[in-house]
């Protein structure tokens, strides 16, 4: 089977897939691809299920070396791919052929992700191959590591398609918690009147929001009960910026919350890039709950919508392999291995 | 400010049901942490695992409250409140038993020195000499109240109304894994090295996460826990030689 070998890896290169449901009462969030619907993205590029374990790589960089051939797919944060001399397309999937090194940089923030045929392997623990960085599952992957890949049963290559658009900030939808009417109905109002941006600082557990003028803080000396808490919850802290929890979130906090994210806008949250704009809306639960299953279906549907590339001499691999002019090429073709 | 809606006044009757987030549902038996609330909702989330309510993908528990995830393919809030309702109003969970298959744990703990610093600090708030600190906690068992925050991590209680100290005003920068410390009539053992607002004042050799043992999770809710006082050198070779930190259970229950 084929190996991939890690050559250099920037910080908040990690294995991740769907997480691990089901743990909670136990204490343990469930983790996964801080966003999962690039999963889903890549799983419509290969044509194979969305349980798969990828790549997820934090505004960061990443080069490595494929033992063997294999498929690949990139998605989520769009970054600058480089495959043997050529461009690689993001939202698309490509072939890679054995020896190939890709080289992956210059991501504007967000996460990015490496898909490949048949998965990444690693060992299952709690049912899943993603790392949980703050509950000490899995590591930071290291220039040097080696990782096997699943069986690929093959499939299309050289096709794209065009993402959910989320990167570049925008409107975040949310309901109300159990504790947004504890908020001052001005300060709700001028939650969501406020532009706020992502504090750099932000990881795999949560995002902290940077806005300008006053915080968000309760005046009182309110005491809330620590209570289970879920990914899209924004925490309002004791400095008043809001915290919107993450994949990697504590199970249980007592800060109050003024409003959760909905799951289906939470892509558009951790793929904004630094600086661009966020503004928050309440809307009706009913609302909100239709929306989700409007999404759920889209993505079911997701693999309709993948298209053959259409080739531009701009991202045409291999650009010095083609025979532009007759007896004119890269001049090692021979050497090459076949696929 | 106006009093804040229930279930967050401060006496509570009947539990509360609320939405939480897009596809959960939260429901509070106390805005307060209560022996009664907390049993109650041991109780209710054992009996809502139990009886298997049509899309319902995942149950927890916190202090006083049970969250319900739902599979929204199945179902919604609106659906599943008709048989909440109903399961609440089978019986009155404030008067519950504890869980079945609960677990007396004993657990060896340094208590001050240089590994648990705060030993000092934290007896002076509850009024009592170190050595009367260290007798009150280990004089008998701890409840573990709930799982939580990170992996399988308790809070245990609850410690008499003179160990109703605050969280201090900053943060510790980083406690170790496996200790203990204090705050609000509670104990958190913590499970990870974290920063935290509680006291320091205990440490155990007691891994409570392994990921690659059979169980992985040490300790379960509704489990007690009883600390029994060692020295430095008696700690260290039961780290050196055990992954469980010397922590041994019975049954109790």
């Amino acid at each position: 089977m084929a190996e991939i070998l890690l050559h250099r890896v920037g910080p908040g290169v990690t294995l991740q897939d769907q997480g691990r449901a089901g743990y909670l009462a136990q204490g343990l969030s469930r983790g996964g691809a801080a966003d999962r619907l690039a999963l889903v993205e890549g799983a419509a590029l290969l044509g194979q299920d969305a349980g798969f374990a990828a790549l997820e790589i934090a505004a960061s960089y990443l080069a490595l070396e494929v033992s063997g051939s294999c498929r690949i797919a990139l998605t989520g944060a769009p970054m600058r791919a480089f495959c043997e001399g050529g461009v690689l397309a993001w939202q698309a999937s490509h072939a890679l052929a054995p020896g190939a090194r890709l080289e992956l940089s210059g991501a504007l923030g967000g996460y990015s992700y490496v898909h490949f045929g048949g998965g990444v392997d690693a060992p299952v623990i709690l049912g899943a191959r993603s790392a949980h960085l703050a509950a000490g599952i899995g590591r930071m992957l290291r220039a040097g590591d080696r990782l096997r890949l699943g069986a690929d049963h093959g499939g299309r290559v050289d096709h794209g398609f065009t993402p959910q658009a989320r990167f570049s900030g925008g409107l975040l939808r949310m309901v109300e918690t159990p504790q947004t009417q504890l908020f001052p109905a001005q300060q709700l109002a001028r939650f969501t009147e406020t532009v706020f941006c992502k504090d750099m600082r932000g990881n795999r557990m949560g995002q902290r929001l940077l806005s300008e003028g006053a915080g968000f803080a309760l005046t009182s000396g309110l005491s809330i009960l620590s209570e289970s808490i879920v990914p899209g919850d924004i925490q309002i802290t004791g400095d008043g910026a809001p915290f919107v929890l993450l994949a990697e979130c504590q199970t249980t906090g007592g800060y109050p919350r003024i409003g959760t994210v909905l799951p289906c806008d939470l892509p558009r949250l951790v793929q904004a890039p630094a600086g661009a704009e966020l503004r928050f809306a309440f809307i009706p639960l009913q609302e909100a709950i239709a929306a989700e299953r409007a999404e759920a279906a889209r993505r079911a549907g997701l693999r309709g919508g993948v298209r053959p590339l259409i080739r531009t001499l701009h991202d045409m691999r291999e650009l010095l392999a083609y025979q532009w002019i007759s007896g004119a090429t890269a001049g090692d073709e021979l050497d090459r291995e076949q696929p | 400010m106006s009093l804040p809606p229930e279930p967050y006044g401060p006496e509570q009757a009947a539990p509360v049901i609320h939405a939480m987030g897009v596809d959960g549902v939260l429901v509070s038996f106390g805005a307060r942490l209560s022996e009664r609330a907390n049993r109650a909702a041991l109780a209710f989330s054992a009996a809502v695992s139990e009886a298997g309510l049509h899309g319902v993908a995942e149950v927890a528990t916190s202090l006083a409250s049970v969250y319900l995830r739902l599979d929204l393919g199945q179902t919604e809030q609106e659906k599943i409140s008709a048989p909440l309702r109903a399961l609440l109003g089978a019986r009155d969970w404030f008067q519950a038993d504890l869980p079945l298959g609960r677990r007396l744990w004993r657990v060896p703990a340094v208590f001050g020195t240089e590994i648990a610093p705060q030993l000092d600090e934290a007896a002076a708030l509850a009024g009592l000499t170190p050595a009367e600190a260290v007798a009150e906690i280990c004089s008998a068992p701890l409840r573990v109240q709930t799982i939580g925050f990170a992996r399988g991590q308790p809070y245990l209680g609850e410690l008499p109304p003179h160990w109703d100290i605050p969280r201090q005003t900053g943060l510790s920068p980083q406690v170790p894994e496996g200790a203990l410390a204090v705050a609000i009539r509670q104990m958190v053992l913590f499970s990870v090295n974290t920063p935290t607002g509680w006291r320091h004042l205990g440490q155990t050799a007691v891994r409570l996460f392994r990921p690659d043992a059979p169980e992985p999770f040490l300790l379960r809710p509704g489990d007690d826990v009883l600390f029994q006082p060692v020295t430095r050198a008696e700690l260290e070779n039961i780290r050196a030689r055990d992954p469980q930190g010397g922590a041994i259970a019975e049954r109790v229950g």
